[in-house]
């Protein structure tokens, strides 16, 4: 029992980054009906919004300490980030340590920003195109934004911690009635958990019961009705765009801790998240939702010892096989609506 | 010439000859002159381009002439690989073995996925393909390690048996080379003219052999009934289920076929360097065979083979262009603007070079769906235009292809 | 015992029901027309026979065989050819290369790996293709890509391309549906033409009477789902229940 448990937890994480990518993808493919391979670029722009915060607040001024000596004797030269000046010592080392979920603020804005100069620049364009179109050229973005992160931050991940709050693990079992220390669970991961939720209902909450969102449900329905209704639904289908890319965005952020952000992890996470999306059926937000969760911790069950050693490799490719079941017998997905690009 | 129509073989003649001078037109820079470095022509890159041609040109048989966009083929590619090096293990380092043995189990291989894969079409098919190849791939790293090497790749060892020449292997201390009936795919002889140095390969010119027949089957197919029926697949499948005709074979066909050349490409390269590794059938090798397809000019018959060269190309070259040889470049300018002209070019060269290709492709993709290839022909009316204005006209009536 | 011979076929979508003890009968080189109201079911039954519905219960034997379960590749080798509201051809290709991949399918069966000899060797493909072009007034059109048509010339080529199968039962959806007055006419006139020059029974679903009037022998009037009446034209004009049926719709 708490075996799976803690099976469980470990597929929350990885499932809920899963599953607020997918959520953008669908949106997106509901909405505007585009198959965005640069998805997952956007993600780890997100996560490298972090690593800039965290290094802006670092910046510092080198003064020397004539109080401390270095090993050979002369003057120590200590770095004083700016922001120990403008706020004092305590609250700068504060500000520095939550860097992270700082970045939180800074992300927003540039994410929305990123979006919408996609979707004004370059997506709008390919809405008439067959799908391989939009598959190649956002392919071509999604090479072109990890290049431009490479060429600034370099190839190497860079380690980006939590706050020093959260990080550690603490004894999950423990608060629930099992076994001391059989369930350990790391703090940030429980968070991530909890940001993910929190960012899935505001989305469904947003898409539920504003007029916004009203109109953009019923475009993902009918665009064309909502179109002779005399609302201009591509423009909230921009803004739809800036706010899927700013989910992804958000979910780069918070990984930050779990994964030192490198150039790379878009595409990593891309390849899944259009599995997961195909298996909740496109343009289902909570099928994505689901499915997103659902393979995250099949994912980790499958990884389980017992489970490797009745089949092995399976931890490998459950999520493939998975998808290429559900692709086979129900191309609809699990959530999709009928006739969605069914063929 | 050969069954072909006149357009058609003057182009393979010239691919033709491009092919057999490729030492020479590669090599177009003395050595020691600053401009050595951009000499494409030594044996190692001039085997990639034909090797990546010929992957390219079965990838656009299914591509370009039925439509179906696959993100999966480099698995083919890393079977071919695999199934040659066991062939050199087992068999024999003659070549012949090794390559048939990898175009026959790729195209059983591409028969198994492919039957799967089409039964769905568009973006459905695209993932299908891809998470086979990512499932062959994570199985290829983890489970499959007894045969395919794991992390470290399959490689040759001493005492692999290599039942057939057993004999000549006993008698040297050494791993003995692939080689065709014993004439040796690493060796090459050298030509000096003047401060030129040309290398003629072994390998290559054997590679640049079965990349022509390949080139030359797959105009062959380009022109032929089953080549109309792929290209009215990719038009209107619907038209083609109501005119009698069975789509899925034809579908199928062309997927076998186009694995079948992957598999080929696949075992040449383990021809060339008898070592087969897992990151021959990750997704990016797949992604990549698509930027080349596409580059080129997706449909057209020499485009795939352009994009290959390209693409290999830049990794080969602009890649190990750093900002010391950009400084020497533009030494000519004030000092001011030479290191504002640096700055500039820089993120786009050497390690860079991704960026470019990154860029080179989306314009293609947005401004020329035709590739290179389409390119090429909008220039080319241009200079026409002066003289014959109606030329373009019958160009675009044109009931083939372009090339 | 008509050539197409359709009996009690239901097919319900969801809660709706499309077709109600749908019988139908086609007579041997007739021309049926099959008018009726928006929604009377009419695309839903030519769905029917050509396997790209299959329906709930009942039966559609073509020539004494079977059609349900089929695929529409299999129906139209059985000898039924369709042609669609908007012109289904192969945009990309050229107009004779249109025309040859009929006859292709006419020669080889459902498929053919034939990817060596070139189709240019094809003479007698080419021949029949190009022949067939002059049957329908396109030869000079012959190197045209077929998306670069007008839409009449469009629908000439896509009843040509069916033409040249030599089907036993040609069905249309709606030939005329969006065209102009003159390419309506021509359309007509092919149609009449196709009739007197071969042995060919035409099933049609018009919504435009002045077509309907022009070519038929035959009408069955569909509504709800359910065939009203099935007459010959003259008496279709007056019937109480045909004027019920329009007029009580648009009342």
């Amino acid at each position: 029992m708490d075996a799976i448990l803690l099976q469980i937890l470990n597929g929350l994480d990885k499932g809920s980054a899963y599953a607020l990518i997918a959520l953008g993808l669908t949106l997106i493919f509901g909405t505007l009906g585009v198959v965005n391979f640069a998805h997952g670029a956007l993600f780890m722009i997100g996560a490298f919004c972090a690593v800039t915060v965290s290094r802006i607040l670092t910046v510092s001024r080198t003064i020397i300490d004539d109080t401390q000596k270095d090993f050979l004797g002369n003057p120590l030269k200590v770095e004083v980030p700016y922001v120990h000046d403008w706020f004092g010592q305590a609250t700068g080392d504060v500000i520095i340590d939550w860097a992270v979920p700082l970045s939180i603020f800074f992300a927003i804005p540039v994410m929305i920003c990123v979006g919408v100069i996609m979707e004004r620049g370059l997506i709008k364009h390919f809405y008439h195109r067959p799908h391989a179109d939009q598959i190649l050229v956002t392919f071509g973005l999604a090479i072109v934004l990890q290049e431009i992160i490479k060429f600034y931050y370099g190839a190497n991940p860079i380690p980006t911690p939590a706050p020093s709050a959260f990080t550690g693990s603490f004894d999950f079992g423990a608060m629930f009635g099992f076994e001391p220390n059989t369930i350990i669970y790391p703090y940030w991961r429980l968070v991530y958990f909890a940001f993910a939720a929190v960012i899935i209902g505001a989305v469904f909450a947003f898409l539920q019961f504003t007029t916004f969102g009203m109109v953009v449900r019923a475009g993902m329905a009918d665009r064309e009705t909502v179109g002779l209704l005399g609302i201009n639904i591509d423009k909230r289908f921009t803004i739809m765009f800036g706010l899927a890319a700013a989910v992804a965005g958000l979910a780069g952020v918070m990984y930050t801790p779990i994964n030192s952000p490198n150039y790379h992890m878009g595409m990593d996470f891309l390849v899944l998240s259009f599995v997961v999306v195909v298996v909740g059926g496109m343009g289902s937000l909570p099928g994505a939702v689901l499915a997103g969760f659902l393979l995250g911790i099949l994912e980790s069950f499958a990884s389980m010892r017992q489970v490797i050693e009745i089949i092995p490799g399976i931890n490998q490719v459950i999520i493939y096989l998975v998808a290429i079941i559900i692709l086979l017998t129900r191309p609809r997905g699990l959530m999709g609506r009928k006739g969605v690009m069914e063929e | 010439m050969l069954g072909l129509q006149k357009k058609d073989a003057s182009l393979l003649l010239l691919v033709f000859a491009l092919t057999m001078l490729a030492p020479f037109i590669l090599n177009p820079f003395p050595e020691g002159s600053g401009w050595a470095q951009f000499n494409a022509g030594y044996p190692d890159l001039m085997q990639r381009f034909v090797i990546f041609g010929i992957f390219a040109i079965g990838f656009n048989i299914l591509f370009g002439l039925t439509g179906y966009l696959s993100f999966g083929h480099a698995a083919f590619l890393g079977v071919g690989s695999y199934s040659a090096v066991w062939m050199f293990k087992l068999l024999s380092m003659n070549v012949i073995p090794a390559i048939a043995l990898a175009v026959i189990t790729s195209g059983l291989f591409a028969l198994l996925i492919g039957f799967i894969s089409l039964r769905r079409s568009g973006i459905y098919f695209s993932i299908l393909t891809l998470a086979f190849a990512q499932m062959s791939f994570a199985l290829a790293y983890s489970v499959l390690t007894p045969i395919t090497g794991g992390e470290t790749g399959l490689q040759l060892a001493l005492d692999d048996p290599r039942i057939l020449d057993s004999i000549s292997a006993a008698a040297g201390g050494n791993i003995p080379v692939p080689s065709l009936f014993g004439i040796e795919m690493r060796d090459s002889s050298e030509w000096s003219v003047g401060s030129w140095v040309f290398t003629f390969n072994n390998g290559y010119y054997f590679a640049a052999f079965i990349m022509l027949c390949s080139f030359y089957l797959s105009i062959r197919i380009f022109r032929s009934p089953f080549g109309l029926m792929l290209r009215a697949v990719k038009s209107n499948q619907q038209r083609l289920n109501y005119t009698g005709l069975n789509t899925r074979p034809y579908t199928l066909a062309a997927f076998v076929i186009s694995g079948m050349y992957a598999g080929l490409a696949g075992g040449l390269m383990a021809a060339m360097d008898p070592l087969a590794g897992a990151e021959r059938m990750f997704w990016t090798a797949s992604g990549e065979v698509v930027l080349m397809t596409i580059l080129g000019g997706v449909g057209t018959l020499i485009g795939p083979v352009l994009g290959a060269g390209m693409i290999k190309y830049m990794e080969n070259i602009l890649s190990k262009i750093n900002s010391d040889i950009l400084h020497t470049w533009f030494a000519f300018l004030p000092d001011g603007l030479e290191d504002f002209i640096v700055t500039i070019i820089y993120p786009f060269i050497g390690k860079g070079w991704h960026l470019t290709l990154g860029l080179l492709f989306m314009m293609v993709v947005i401004f020329l769906p035709g590739g290179l290839v389409e390119g090429g022909q909008k220039i080319a009316k241009l200079f026409k235009r002066g003289k014959k204005d109606d030329d373009g006209a019958k160009a675009a009536d044109a009931t083939t292809p372009a090339e | 015992m008509g050539i197409l011979d359709v009996k009690n076929v239901n097919k319900r979508f969801g809660g709706l029901q499309a077709l109600g003890d749908v019988n139908l009968n086609v007579a041997e080189n007739s021309v049926h027309a099959i008018i009726g109201p928006n929604g009377a079911g009419k695309s839903t039954l030519l769905n029917c026979l050509v396997g790209k519905l299959i329906p709930d219960t009942g039966s559609v034997m073509f020539d004494g065989q079977s059609v349900l379960g089929r695929k529409p590749f299999e129906i139209n080798q059985m000898g039924i050819s369709r042609v669609f509201q908007t012109p289904e051809i192969f945009g990309d290709l050229s107009v004779l290369e249109n025309m040859m991949i009929p006859c292709f399918a006419k020669r080889d069966g459902a498929f053919e790996l034939n990817a060596i000899s070139s189709v240019g060797s094809q003479t007698d493909i080419v021949e029949r293709a190009e022949q067939m072009l002059e049957e329908m007034n396109m030869a000079d059109k012959r190197h045209m890509h077929a998306a670069a048509l007008s839409r009449g010339d469009k629908r000439r080529l896509e009843i040509g391309m069916c033409l040249s199968q030599e089907p036993r039962l040609l069905l249309l959806d709606e030939p005329t549906a969006g065209m102009a007055r003159a390419d309506t006419n021509n359309t007509i006139d092919l149609l009449k033409q196709i009739k007197e020059e071969r042995d060919i029974t035409i099933a049609i679903i018009e919504h435009d009477m002045h077509v309907v009037f022009s070519l038929a022998e035959r009408i069955t009037v569909l509504a709800q789902g359910t065939p009203l009446v099935e007459d010959t034209p003259e008496n279709i004009k007056g019937h109480p229940k045909v004027r019920e049926a329009y007029l009580g719709e648009s009342a």
